[in-house]
């Protein structure tokens, strides 16, 4: 029982808190941007887990972790342009295309890992934890904060250079215009469509990203279902953090946190919860969270397709 | 002040335009000119194809045939930005600024590579406060526009306009949403405007206006220019017939009100507004068969309450109201609409019409369950579109088609449609909140006539107004509402709007002292 309350606990709980929300970081950001611009992408689940089989193919044929993430990235923005494709140049629900893409997603990788990887029992080489001089040897906190891979370190740029361009460029400032009010957007000569599709790319390949965390950091190994809901939690982290990129960061960490207790206490046997409760934490705070919304800061034209004239 | 290498030459020439959407014909070979530096006022009924016009002027639409010469040279507008490119700038009916960003912010939206970085937001400031200035505005830059009110987004609108640097400025009913004095400033504005320099083309179906601000007006009528004249040359009654094609009866005949039993009374009502206030404060008065009671008080003085409360919408607090001997206060609205009482609401998107429904079902909104419209629970098609081209036809209501969808009429012809369903349902009590709101001149006479055809046929209809000729025009008796109270009761008198005007305002004091009696 001594252990949950001490220092040692709590430093590997905050390792993993990061390492666990990075994915979420990912995904949640880029969605933001997505919902910022008025598309609410459901399919985000579909999109992190191809980008999780597509970073892990990778990797398995060329051994390279750079190359694995780019291809993660580039099969997220293939998914996010047929699903731009539907929703905004013919107009279709965004809900229906997000819940076929997730259908898709889910099943399209399972085929795909079946015919070429089930057999091979194949884990790949996944990203090695860097450690910052000097912080990393501090006690305690050192090892959790400053000895972790290149992709977590990378959420602290993504967090500052995604409220740079949404609220420091004339782009994001159009991009969160589309999102509220496009007709000033094509009043002005922009074209909504166009900013919608930088959007949703954006925001799916960040997701395939994410998804390829999963499989290139977080394991070295593909399993069918592995995103298990992350997709669906960072569309709950994007509402609870009111469509705010550095509140999408803080919020997934809050959800890190909870996979990383869920985690811990598992290992705690003097603790007497089932882990079946524990598991269920996350999910929970998703339900929790999306009952606290807010209204008034809701994007106005989220999912409303947009009509010139 | 104009060129001399253009005299003789119009500034602008819109010519031989022609606009098809679909069946409809917005723009039927339409010809405009319009010199430098004048006010042009662009004046039609609703649907007349203004707004199609001027939106192809400013590259919102694309004409289907037909050329635009300006300054001089044939010019090709394909999109808003080339507009701009042009010196071409429109303020929109429907405002286009993004309500949660700043002023600032709505003026350097789209402006420039979009992967620009925003640094100059200080001097974007700057210039704004300066033009702001220059013509009197009072524009805030860091100002939200959400937190602005109608009149003052209006404001920064035209501003934006200005920033963007144009020569003709075109604005879309710019006073529609504005109060008296807020229209007052915004015509010295364009006064201003045109002695800076600019040229200006606005939108209008208010005949006053036009009169008091242009130098020249064309009158368009089913989709062309009918005419275009100096506005010293002519008068309201001569415009007024152009728009409409005919002469327009200012003063409607009628025979003297000869009211029967009482059909509402209402007695000692109190009820409160949506924050919880006492916004209707001890209201009793009676409407009998045959005649139309005015209701006349400034915007905001209990007359929503009122009429929210009389079909039950909010509850009443105290007091009774009954229909036909019948109470009804404390009714659900469900069984106060299976009574004969009819409702023409203030806010006909909110309480009238579905916008994305066809017109069938919105006259069928209340009586969807009711012979002949519904037979064994089914309904019966048939029976639904001839009795809504029925009422199309009688209050000339121009659409597409009965399956048309509402939301693609103008504002006039949606209301026209919500009167022509309210009065088919032979009501004996008619509530009016608003009768001719968006509705153009020619047609306001035509609904006129119907209300009062109801009076004949001995219904009781309270009509709540803000505008004053309405209720000159019909009503056989006004009473005025201040701070949820009735101040008095005048004839529809001209002759005593200085009186109503002061019971308007509350003074009742000064008001008795004009009073004849």
């Amino acid at each position: 029982m001594d252990d949950i309350v001490s220092l040692g606990f709590l430093a590997t709980t905050l390792g993993a808190t990061w390492r666990l929300a990075t994915p979420l970081i990912f995904a949640s950001i880029g969605e933001v941007f997505s919902e910022r611009a008025g598309v609410l992408n459901i399919g985000l689940e579909g999109v992190m887990i191809v980008g999780a089989f597509a970073g892990f193919a990778a990797v398995v044929s060329t051994g390279s972790l750079p190359l694995g993430f780019a291809a993660a990235m580039l099969a997220g923005m293939a998914v996010g342009l047929v699903f731009a494709l539907f929703t905004i140049t013919i107009k279709a629900d965004q809900i229906v295309v997000g819940a076929a893409i997730n259908l898709l997603g889910l099943g399209l990788t399972a085929f795909l890992f079946r015919t070429y990887f089930v057999s091979t029992g194949r884990g790949v080489e996944v990203a090695r934890p860097i450690d910052i001089p000097g912080l990393s040897d501090l006690p305690f906190f050192g090892e959790a904060l400053f000895r972790q891979n290149l992709v977590v370190y990378s959420t602290l740029v993504l967090v500052l250079v995604a409220v740079l361009v949404l609220y420091r460029t004339s782009f994001g400032l159009t991009l969160r215009a589309v999102g509220e009010h496009p007709k000033t957007v094509d009043v002005a000569g922009r074209s909504v469509a166009a900013y919608r599709y930088g959007a949703v790319l954006i925001g799916t390949g960040l997701a395939g990203i994410g998804g390829a965390f999963l499989t290139l950091a977080h394991s070295n190994q593909f399993v069918e279902g592995i995103t298990s809901g992350r997709g669906f939690i960072a569309l709950a982290v994007v509402v609870f953090a009111r469509w705010s990129p550095l509140g999408a960061f803080v919020v997934s960490l809050l959800f890190g946190l909870f996979y990383a207790l869920q985690l811990q206490l598992q290992a705690q046997p003097a603790l007497n919860i089932p882990y079946q409760a524990l598991q269920m934490l996350p999910y929970v705070m998703t339900i929790v969270a999306l009952v606290m919304v807010r209204k008034g800061v809701t994007p106005t034209m989220l999912g409303v397709p947009y009509n010139k004239a | 002040m104009k060129g001399p290498d253009n005299s003789g030459k119009p500034f602008l020439r819109m010519d031989n335009i022609h606009k098809r959407f679909g069946d409809v014909i917005a723009s039927r070979g339409v010809t405009l000119e319009v010199e430098e530096n004048e006010i042009h006022a662009l004046l039609g009924e609703n649907g007349a194809g203004k707004s199609v016009l001027m939106n192809i002027l400013c590259g919102v639409l694309t004409p289907n045939e037909g050329e635009i010469i300006y300054k001089g040279a044939p010019i090709r507008v394909g999109s808003p930005r080339e507009a701009i490119r042009q010196r071409i700038g429109m303020v929109h009916q429907h405002f286009m600024l993004v309500p949660n960003l700043t002023v600032a912010e709505n003026y350097v939206l789209g402006q420039g590579s979009p992967l620009r970085v925003i640094r100059d937001m200080a001097r974007v400031h700057e210039r704004i406060a300066t033009l702001s200035a220059r013509y009197g505005l009072d524009v805030k830059p860091d100002a939200l526009i959400q937190d602005l009110s109608v009149g003052q987004q209006q404001r920064v609108e035209i501003l934006k306009v200005l920033y963007h640097g144009i020569d003709l400025l075109i604005l879309d009913e710019p006073t529609a949403v504005l109060t008296p004095q807020e229209t007052d400033s915004l015509l010295e504005l364009l006064r201003d405007l045109a002695a800076a320099g600019k040229t200006v083309i606005f939108i209008s179906h208010k005949l006053d206006e036009v009169m008091r601000v242009s130098d020249r007006v064309s009158v368009m009528r089913d989709a062309h220019v009918v005419a275009t004249v100096r506005t010293s040359d002519t008068t309201p009654r001569e415009l007024a017939r152009m728009m409409v094609g005919r002469d327009v009866l200012m003063d409607l005949p009628r025979t003297s009100s000869s009211p029967g039993r009482t059909v509402l009374s209402v007695d000692g009502l109190h009820c409160n507004s949506d924050i919880g206030l006492p916004a209707v404060k001890g209201v009793s008065f009676e409407v009998r068969a045959g005649e139309i009671v005015g209701v006349a008080g400034v915007s905001g003085n209990g007359q929503s309450e009122l009429a929210l409360a009389l079909t039950g919408l909010i509850p009443v607090t105290s007091g009774s109201v009954a229909v036909n001997g019948e109470e009804i206060a404390g009714m659900t609205p469900g069984d106060i609409s299976r009574r004969p009482i009819s409702h023409i609401p203030e806010d006909r998107h909110k309480m009238g019409i579905v916008l994305p429904l066809p017109l069938t079902e919105n006259v069928l909104l209340q009586r969807y369950a009711q012979k002949p419209f519904s037979r064994h629970g089914m309904l019966q098609h048939n029976a639904i579109a001839s009795h809504t081209r029925d009422l199309m036809r009688r209050f000339r209501v121009k659409a597409g088609g009965e399956y048309d969808r509402i939301q693609n009429l103008s504002g006039g012809n949606q209301q026209k449609l919500v009167v022509a369903r309210e009065l088919a349902r032979n009501p004996d009590f008619l509530l009016i909140n608003q009768l001719a709101r968006g509705i153009d001149i020619g047609a306001m006479e035509m609904v006129m006539q119907e209300v009062l055809k109801q009076r004949e046929a001995g219904r009781a209809i309270l009509l709540i107004s803000t505008e004053l000729e309405e209720l000159f025009a019909i009503c056989d008796r006004i009473l005025v509402m201040f701070h949820g109270e009735i101040l008095g009761e005048l004839p529809p008198d001209r002759g005593r709007i200085e009186e109503l005007g002061l019971l308007m305002a509350g003074n009742t004091a000064e008001a008795r002292r004009l009073s004849p009696a």
